[in-house]
């Protein structure tokens, strides 16, 4: 069809003035006084690979538009194809600055649909994951926002005890990063003898050094200029762009899926939720440091009552059953033999399950037309949703308050672009 | 014109500048290294030789044998020599400094110019031409504003370090720097007078705007230097390397030098004018024999290297400004400031008994 080709073909020298001659023009930019910077997908600030079409008037921004998908992998996609379990790695590869905690959420979102809850044991394992991984989330996030504001060694302390978090992960799960620790209906393994001791270790030096860090920023004159009244989130403009996490507390708003909506232990643990006042740069800093402070708390707890008994559920049938009793047991080896290859049986049905991560709120979304794949998987990225705030965020503010406004809305492209 | 003038100055200018400020300029990337480390509880470089002392070597190596990339679009003229006019002023400048008193009858000073901070404030004020052309020059947005937030900083706080010196020439009568140093021998250092008659209350009266200079001629320095907190136009996470973005290998590490260069200049500025130059209570000057010329040579860049860690120091410390908060820090901070402080120097030199 004639009409087809016309489409697909490059324009012609003649077609390109005319359409350049058509193109809308700013009514208050005749003389082009504005400039287009593009900030990234490789850019320092952009934590990852977020791109940002800037519209200057001097150092001004008049407009700002964010470009995502730099990282798209089709994880939702992915899902579709594969058995519950096996879907557990990708989820490490989300927020991959707390992956311990988007397995927990992962696993209990399967759960949920399978109608499942794990033993006490389990679920205090699984309280400590989440909170180590707010921890190292938060860290990351505080060094971050200090680098990008210049005081490269805040986040070289952060890095410093981080480095410690990721021993621990490395004790409990045998890797640093990618952890993959849970499965559906509970955990690959048990906590490792030494773990408790190594936690309370690390709890024990923690403290002292994120007050460091405290000293360093928090009544700093210069920190406090670059980010007080910048990147103001009012409360209503919080809730009509769904923010979640700490960029939601930040603007003042009690909201706290580990206390609106608890899962795990959580309603059974004694922590504060944390709000700021002014929903600017600093309060969203000042929610993060004082969310460690209480994730430090709630480990505390947890380790004070950590049950003893099973880690998993015993549903044999949809729960690769112990080694010993695959090696010994006939049916044992029987259900394994089928859990493996066929997967869990899960019911058809939908669920939605959003956990409180250290971003914000994790949703996953299942539509099961039962057997051991989903048929659709949807993952609610906080980072994402935190994000879209940026086109109203970022007018008005200065170039160098991109990296102040980007860092305190601590994203991760990795769960952004999915 | 003195054979033995000539001689002599050509010796001071080869050995002051391939003896001592080439290798400090490339020794003070090592030490920066080293004192962030320390600060950040690191090791810092130490692989190429013992702790680490070759590494300097290794990477200006590395920088030359890079590939010498001129992007397209660029104005290869001025592109080629903001480089050059980065690193230029920096070590001009040093020609006026004492950088001792004298060895074998010879004055440790390059030039004993008779205008002498003028001259320094001349010769250092080119040195941000460098970067303004660079960011022109290359063509490309980053560089553009890393350039234009420079001059607009340089414009800012030139005021400030030209203001904050004023109060030193009241008391000194004096623009060469030589005699900076010679009054401050007598009457002691103007940050700390414990020479001669230190227990008149007028001189330590007269200390206090002193200091106040002092504090506003560093703070300047850093902005002249563009060290943080004031590193405006390179700002790595803001502007990815501002003006020098598009700059590589040897040209790249020209801008490295030329920083580090006006780091160690601006030192030895603030050494000479308020502590005391190559003066250390107690040690005599190179009248009384060649050894203690020497020590005074020691003395002048020992207090230069302090100096040079307080630099080290608090870029490692701060965050950076923005681009407002500088320009409104310097005209209605600093500025002031400097300005008041002229007017309560010369109020306190009215009525200073002179002795």
């Amino acid at each position: 069809m004639p009409f087809t080709t016309r489409e697909i073909e490059s324009p012609d020298a003649v077609t390109q003035v005319s359409a350049a001659d058509a193109a809308v023009r700013e009514p208050d930019d005749d003389i082009g006084e504005k400039m287009v910077l593009n900030m990234g997908p490789s850019h320092p600030a952009t934590h990852g690979v977020l791109r940002l079409v800037l519209e200057l008037d001097g150092e001004i921004i008049t407009k700002a538009t964010p470009d995502i998908g730099f990282l798209h992998r089709g994880d939702e996609k992915i899902a579709e194809n594969m058995q519950y379990n096996q879907f557990v790695p990708y989820t490490d590869r989300l927020d991959y600055l707390a992956p311990l905690s988007n397995n927990v959420a992962y696993a209990l979102a399967v759960e949920k649909l399978m109608g499942w809850d794990i033993p006490p044991r389990g679920q205090a394992i699984r309280t400590i994951c989440c909170e180590t991984s707010r921890i190292s989330s938060h860290l990351l996030g505080l060094g971050a926002m200090a680098l990008d504001l210049g005081a490269m060694t805040v986040f070289l302390y952060t890095f410093t005890e981080r480095e410690k978090l990721y021993d621990l992960f490395e004790l409990l799960t045998g890797a640093r990063f990618t952890t993959s620790y849970t499965r559906v209906g509970g955990q690959i393994r048990d906590l490792p003898e030494n773990f408790i001791p190594q936690l309370k270790k690390f709890l024990d030096d923690f403290w002292p050094s994120l007050d460091e860090c405290d000293k360093l920023l928090t009544r700093n004159r210069i920190f406090v200029d670059r980010t007080k009244d910048v990147g103001v989130i009012s409360k209503e403009r919080a809730i009509a762009y769904a923010l979640s996490g700490p960029n939601l507390r930040g603007s003042g708003i009690e909201h706290d899926l580990r206390r609106k909506h608890p899962y795990l232990d959580y309603e059974n643990y004694d922590f504060d939720v944390v709000i700021g006042s002014a929903g600017d740069c600093y309060d969203r800093y000042l929610v993060r440091i004082e969310e460690m402070r209480q994730s430090v708390r709630i480990l505390r707890q947890g380790i004070d009552k950590l049950p003893s008994g099973p880690i998993n559920v015993a549903d044999w049938k949809n729960m690769a059953p112990p080694k010993s009793r695959v090696m010994t047991k006939m049916e044992e080896l029987i259900h394994h033999f089928i859990v493996v290859t066929e997967g869990l049986d899960a019911p058809p049905g939908e669920i939605y399950f959003a956990a409180e991560n250290p971003k914000g709120e994790l949703g996953f979304y299942i539509n099961s037309r039962g057997g051991g794949v989903p048929y659709r998987l949807k993952i609610r990225a906080p980072s994402f949703v935190n994000l879209s705030i940026l086109p109203e965020l970022l007018p008005g503010c200065m170039v160098s308050d991109v990296p102040a406004v980007l860092g305190s809305l601590d994203f991760v492209m990795g769960e952004c672009d999915r | 014109m003195d054979p033995f003038f000539i001689i002599t100055s050509l010796l001071k200018i080869v050995g002051i500048l391939f003896v001592v400020i080439l290798p400090m300029v490339s020794y003070a990337v090592y030490a920066e290294r080293k004192v962030s480390a320390a600060i950040q509880d690191r090791l810092g470089p130490n692989r190429v030789g013992p702790a680490g002392l070759f590494q300097p070597i290794a990477d200006m190596f590395k920088l030359l044998l890079k590939e010498d990339f001129t992007p397209r679009n660029v104005n290869t003229f001025y592109y080629w020599l903001a480089p050059c006019l980065a690193v230029m002023p920096a070590i001009i400048t040093i020609a006026v400094v004492p950088f001792g008193s004298t060895l074998f009858g010879v004055p440790m000073v390059i030039a004993d110019v008779n205008v002498g901070i003028l001259f320094v404030f001349a010769i250092a004020s080119l040195g941000v031409y460098g970067i303004v052309i660079g960011g022109w020059a290359s063509n490309s947005k980053y560089p553009f504003l890393g350039g234009i937030r420079s001059s607009s900083q340089m414009l800012s706080y030139e005021l400030s370090l030209g203001l904050a010196v004023i109060p030193v020439f009241l008391l000194v009568g004096n623009l060469r720097l030589t005699s900076v140093v010679r009054y401050q021998i007598e009457h002691g250092w103007f940050i700390a007078p414990f020479v001669g008659d230190w227990m008149n209350p007028w001189k330590w009266v007269l200390a206090v705007p002193m200091i106040i200079s002092f504090l506003v001629f560093m703070i300047a320095i850093f902005a002249e230097t563009n060290r943080l907190p004031f590193d405006l136009p390179e700002a790595e996470q803001e502007l990815a390397g501002g003006y020098n973005t598009e700059y590589s290998s040897m040209k790249f590490a020209l801008f490295f030098l030329g920083e580090y260069a006006a780091m160690i200049t601006g030192s030895a500025v603030i050494v000479t004018l308020f502590f005391g130059g190559w003066h250390f209570p107690g040690i005599p000057d190179g009248s009384r024999g060649w050894i203690f010329g020497v020590i005074n040579i020691a003395v002048f860049f020992a207090k230069v290297a302090i100096m040079i860690f307080i630099f080290m120091w608090v870029r490692w410390t701060l965050p950076r400004f923005r681009y407002d908060q500088l320009m409104r820090l310097g005209w209605l901070f600093f500025f002031e400031i400097a300005l008041v402080n002229i007017f309560v120097a010369a109020w306190i030199l009215a009525y200073f008994p002179s002795s």
